[in-house]
């Protein structure tokens, strides 16, 4: 199977798991995003290589995605990937 | 590029001009930058007639003021007449960059007599909305879309940091504490604020691990250079500084592109380049102003830039390295922290900022050798640097 990331690049969705490179929580949104914050964010390392920025769902502190936690697609919304720790 | 530029010309600056960065809300952007130029030329004993080109750095005046055509908006005010005027934008390294190409224009002979200048004005939109039109200069079609404000891109990269060298909270605040103590003593300062390390720490966060106090300000204001060929500085002024670098370079806009985010490539690249073409070296530089968006920003600057080893900077700074007393001052005008960083106004801000030092005029901010300074404006996160080096005239 297989779908687009965010750059129309083809990736399939089996290998769009991926490894956290890096993340943050943020507080203060653009108004776009006003009703999402807090929220968090994160640059995954893909298991089929390459980067990208992703949301990752949850609010409690068990649901927060560290640097090296194996996060999972979880779905795309307006173009927009959101994963969820593993 | 290299075997053009042994051919060019000697640059110097002969006159600066500021406004006062902060929150104006009765000043609009023309009236801002037209203050500035003023400011400049008289500096620099000039006539607005005699200046032969106008190169404007902004950002985003259309997204925040409505206003586009903003080089002759500004140039027509400021008494320039039927000269050029062209608008530079590369995100918050957009004056940087106007000054690389006015640099350019009269080191290759074009023209003896120029200005580059920036402006920006911010504070008439609400925070959600500037940060929604700051966050433009990264990856829309990416980072952007997924809500990756400016302070998340930057938070991101602290958090890496952190991760690598085991930089701290603390060394980031340092870093603010620092910033904040040198623009309580500069007039033209946003903040005017002295800062404790604990209240930097407890800031209210905007995205973790930054925090209010690891962000630069959202302010309003203008800064412009007059520049000449250096065999003619004298003309004008004994008061000029020799133009002995100036460097563009760029990479990819999107974040999750760069195989390390703990490394800017276009910092690195620019500072060699410029090392090279001033025959100097990190060692040679006595003041220097970083572009401290972020706390983060100015430890990543004065690692690329070679002040100290790549991921150390932490430490260097909470050590008081990086002070006006210490080894290599940085940002002693505040930095985009204190001073405050209307984004197009930045670049040109910096440039002035260290002519100031290097005039010996900075009060009681004045660094002790000031013979040779540097300064790093930076777009986005990392996709355009400009650096300079400049050297006293006197």
């Amino acid at each position: 199977m297989r779908g687009d990331d965010t750059r129309g690049r083809a990736v399939s969705t089996e290998s769009r798991d991926g490894v956290v490179y890096t993340e943050t929580i943020v507080h203060s949104p653009p108004e776009q995003y006003a009703a999402d914050a807090p929220y968090q964010l994160a640059i995954i390392d893909l298991h089929s290589g390459g980067r990208l920025t992703v949301r990752v769902l949850g609010r409690n502190p068990e649901e927060r995605a560290r640097i090296g936690d194996r996060v999972v697609f979880v779905e795309e919304k307006n173009g927009v990937p959101y994963y969820r720790k593993a | 590029m290299d075997a053009i530029l042994k051919y060019m010309r000697p640059v110097a600056v002969i006159g600066t001009g500021k406004t006062a960065f902060g929150a104006f809300p009765d000043r609009d952007l023309r009236s801002l930058a037209v203050e500035a130029v003023a400011e400049a030329l008289k500096d620099a004993n000039l006539p607005p007639g005699a200046v032969q080109a106008f190169y404007l750095g902004n950002f985003a005046g259309p997204s925040f003021v409505g206003q586009n055509h903003l080089a002759p908006y500004v140039g027509a005010a400021a008494g320039f007449e039927s000269i050029p005027c062209t608008r530079f934008e590369d995100a918050c390294a957009s004056s940087g960059s106007a000054f690389f190409h006015a640099w350019q224009s009269v080191a290759a002979g074009i023209y003896d007599i120029v200005v580059a200048a920036g402006v920006e004005k911010m504070t008439s939109q609400t925070t959600p909305r500037v940060t929604e039109i700051l966050a433009g200069a990264g990856d829309m079609s990416g980072e952007g879309k997924a809500g990756a404000t400016f302070p998340a891109l930057f938070a991101m990269i602290a958090r890496r940091h952190m991760h690598q060298y085991g930089t701290t909270r603390e060394q980031l605040a340092a870093v603010s504490v620092k910033n904040h103590a040198n623009g309580a003593k500069n007039p033209y300062a946003h903040m005017r604020k002295v800062i404790t390390l604990e209240q930097a720490l407890a800031g209210k966060p905007v995205a973790e691990p930054l925090t209010v106090y690891d962000c630069s300000l959202i302010s309003d204001g203008a800064a412009a250079v007059a520049i000449v060929p250096l065999d003619r500085a004298r003309q004008y002024t004994s008061r000029f500084a020799k133009v002995l670098a100036v460097t563009q370079t760029s990479d990819h806009v999107a974040l999750d592109t760069k195989s390390d985010i703990t490394l800017f490539q276009a910092v690195k690249s620019a500072g060699e380049k410029a090392y090279a073409l001033a025959g100097l070296g990190p060692k040679d530089i006595n003041v220097a102003e970083l572009h401290d968006c972020f706390t983060i920003a100015e430890i990543l600057a004065s690692e690329d830039l070679g002040f100290v080893e790549k991921g150390n900077g932490g430490p260097f700074a909470a050590a008081g390295c990086t002070a006006i007393n210490g080894p290599i001052p940085i940002n002693t005008s505040g930095g985009l922290k204190s001073k405050g960083h209307p984004v197009g106004a930045t670049g040109v801000g910096q440039i002035c900022d260290i002519v100031t030092q290097l005039r010996g005029e900075a009060g009681e901010r004045q660094v002790a050798r000031h013979r040779i300074g540097l300064t790093q404006n930076l777009g986005g996160s990392g996709a355009t640097c400009v650096v300079t080096i400049l050297e006293a005239g006197q």
